[in-house]
């Protein structure tokens, strides 16, 4: 029986959910049973077929940030001698895996295997490697070339797809037991189909008001890169998007006790350890995030069964695209949002995002004419932000927003 | 008809500043306190700008608050963020300003505008003292000058050397270093006003880079951070009378136009 039924709220949902996933993994390790470190976009189907329970760390690592608990474990991973410019997620996940390999029962339990794809990010391949090597424990790659065109290359795609038909049988090795296609087969459909619901539900904040504020999908997203293999993820994202349905059709702003006065577009990662300072400043000013590139990234669109549209799919996301790319997937983001301004979060734990933010803020400024404003943060380190320099940086957007508008 | 008048308050970081202006967008008065915000700077200056005028805040029609003690300005009607004051009041001190440099206490700007002073895009430094204000300030003490003495200094070098542009505590050893070995200070002076620049540059080539360029904020006053702009952009930098004052001006500018332009 599940443990989330239809009378509940989606928040409701999404807590009971995520609690869930994360005692479903201690329970496993108490067992005995085979848990799984698994970068956020990486096919979870295969995990999810073998009945390896997986678990996120750049999710845990940004709870910790959230939580203000990240010091600890970053300074921790500093004094092993990784240097405070690697990023801050990679920082917290291997200070923890550090500090608490010792001890039997934890809250986030350490892996029996890893499974990283770098469709969105290089430095999964060290961080994955570093832990695989100090765990002595598999380390699953899925290699996915960078799309330097304007198209993912048919050389890149079956490079890819041999790669997921090998993961199965490193799977079925470090099992000990067949992969079952039938299974995996119904896997995939759930987990398109999860990909479709949240796209539905978080699209929905083109609508104005946005029923939805960026801020609350950012929670949201917890289940997509979490649960995605699995029923009551897609249930939840069905919730959510009868409620922001309902709400749009009161004429209701996903801004709590505040009015949408502007529409701005989110730019890279959420800066979590200040994520409640960067929401309030915006929403003081009436600014709802109504813009990111969160809706699409989970977009895995693909045939059950279909292990070449499936390699396509996670060859083809937004991180892994070319400059052109990037560029083209936030304008039709600002049109479809209909966002007239631009806030983008300088991470320094990320610097693809970063250094590509240049040149795209340039492209967008001259062909859209929208105002940009840039801001130093990280999405885990605290100590890379300075609430007056946000506070400023927002006001003059907005300020600049106001007046164009007039 | 009886008079009325503006007041704008720009509370920096090192310093607060306040203009007051009249229905007809004239200067009455201004005031400088080298204080910022979280000291008694910010009482100094409304005393200070009141004084000998017969004007309290019962004869002015709005004020706006700006910089970054803006918030804490609680009599302020309206709060509006520096960039664009800046932007506001360099178009009435120099209206042909297209390219603004702001060098404050703690913050570079660099800001496009167009000719009714309208904030095009802005750039702002990242989450480092170096290029700023401060950083003058720690240079002036570990040299023993008084911040003031150095356009002077900058005038008379002879072999400028380089200065680390990177971080303000680097920067700081290097100069002592210098002087260990005996290097003239003026040529410090010069180096570390290069080294400003050089950090500012990175700002300003991000904006249209239209002329004319103006330097604004407490740096400003330094003509020798001005001369080694110019050397560095190869152009005049237009400087206005009392560069400190720009924002406060900007301020009492838009608290203006909120009562005579829109009633």
């Amino acid at each position: 029986m599940s443990i989330i039924n239809e009378n509940m709220t989606s928040k409701e949902m999404l807590d009971i959910l995520v609690d869930k996933n994360m005692e479903d993994a201690r329970k496993a390790k108490a067992k005995g049973e085979l848990v799984c470190w698994s970068s956020s976009i990486a096919p979870c189907e295969f995990t999810e077929t073998m009945g390896i329970c997986t678990i996120y760390p750049e999710n845990y690592a940004a709870v910790l940030a959230a939580k203000k608990l990240a010091p600890e474990f970053l300074e921790h991973a500093e004094r092993k001698g990784y240097a405070n410019d690697i990023c801050g997620y990679a920082r917290i996940n291997l200070g923890y895996m550090d500090l608490k390999k010792e001890l039997d029962e934890i809250e986030f339990p350490l892996p029996d295997l890893v499974l990283l794809c770098n469709n969105i990010c290089e430095t999964l391949l060290k961080w994955y490697e570093n832990i695989a090597y100090e765990l002595n424990i598999p380390l699953l790659i899925v290699d996915v070339p960078f799309n330097h065109g304007d198209e993912v290359t048919e050389e890149n795609i079956k490079y890819v797809e041999a790669q997921l038909y090998d993961l199965i049988h490193q799977l079925e090795l470090i099992c000990n037991k067949p992969f079952d296609m039938d299974k995996f087969q119904e896997v995939m459909k759930i987990a398109s189909n999860n990909a479709t619901s949240w796209y539905e539900a978080t699209s929905l904040c083109s609508a104005v008001p946005s029923p939805l504020s960026g801020f609350d999908m950012f929670n949201y997203m917890a289940l997509i890169v979490c649960m995605r293999g699995k029923k009551e993820c897609g249930t939840t994202f069905k919730k959510l998007k009868a409620e922001l349905e309902e709400k749009i059709s009161k004429g209701e702003c996903g801004l709590r006790g505040a009015e949408e006065k502007h529409r701005i577009m989110w730019d890279g990662i959420a800066c979590w350890p200040y994520l409640s300072h960067t929401y309030k400043v915006l929403k003081n000013k009436g600014a709802n995030m109504t813009g990111s590139t969160y809706p699409s990234a989970w977009a895995l669109e693909y045939t059950p069964g279909n292990l070449y549209e499936m390699a396509k799919a996670y060859t083809s996301m937004g991180n892994n695209l070319s400059l052109k790319g990037q560029t083209d997937l936030r304008k039709g983001i600002i049109k479809e949002a209909k966002c007239k301004g631009v806030v983008m979060h300088l991470n320094r734990s990320c610097k693809m995002c970063d250094f590509l933010q240049y040149e795209i803020g340039k492209e967008l400024e001259e062909s859209m004419d929208i105002p940009i404003t840039t801001f130093d943060g990280d999405q885990a380190d605290p100590r890379n932000y300075s609430k007056a320099q946000y506070e400023t940086r927002i006001e003059a957007l907005v300020e600049m927003m106001e007046q164009r508008a007039q | 008809m009886k008079d009325r008048y503006y007041l704008g308050v720009d509370v920096g970081s090192a310093s607060s500043k306040a203009v007051i202006i009249n229905q007809n967008k004239e200067i009455i008065k201004t005031s400088v306190i080298q204080m910022g915000t979280g000291t008694s700077g910010p009482k100094s200056v409304i005393d200070d700008i009141f004084a000998d005028t017969g004007l309290s805040f019962e004869n002015i029609k709005l004020t706006v608050g700006t910089g970054y003690g803006r918030n804490s300005l609680k009599f302020a009607d309206k709060q509006i963020s520096e960039i664009s004051c800046h932007a506001k009041g360099i178009n009435y001190e120099l209206k042909k300003a297209r390219t603004v440099l702001d060098i404050g206490g703690q913050d570079v700007k660099a800001i496009s505008i167009n000719e009714s002073g309208m904030v095009l895009n802005f750039y702002m430094n990242d989450k480092c003292a170096a290029g700023t204000g401060r950083f003058l300030e720690v240079m002036a003490r570990i040299l023993g000058v008084k911040i003031d003495e150095l356009e002077k200094l900058d005038e008379n070098a002879k072999n400028p050397v380089a200065v680390s542009s990177t971080c303000t505590v680097f920067a700081e050893s290097e100069v002592i270093s210098l002087l260990s070995q005996e290097t003239k200070i003026e040529d410090i002076t010069r180096g570390i006003h290069n080294s400003i620049v050089t950090r500012a540059l990175a700002l300003l080539y991000k904006t249209n880079m239209e002329e004319d360029f103006t330097l604004t904020g407490g740096v400003a006053q330094n003509k020798g951070v001005i001369r080694a702009l110019e050397r560095a952009l190869n152009k005049k930098i237009y400087v206005a009378n009392k560069p400190q004052l720009i924002g406060a001006i900007g301020a009492a500018i838009f608290a203006y136009e909120a009562v005579e332009e829109r009633g």
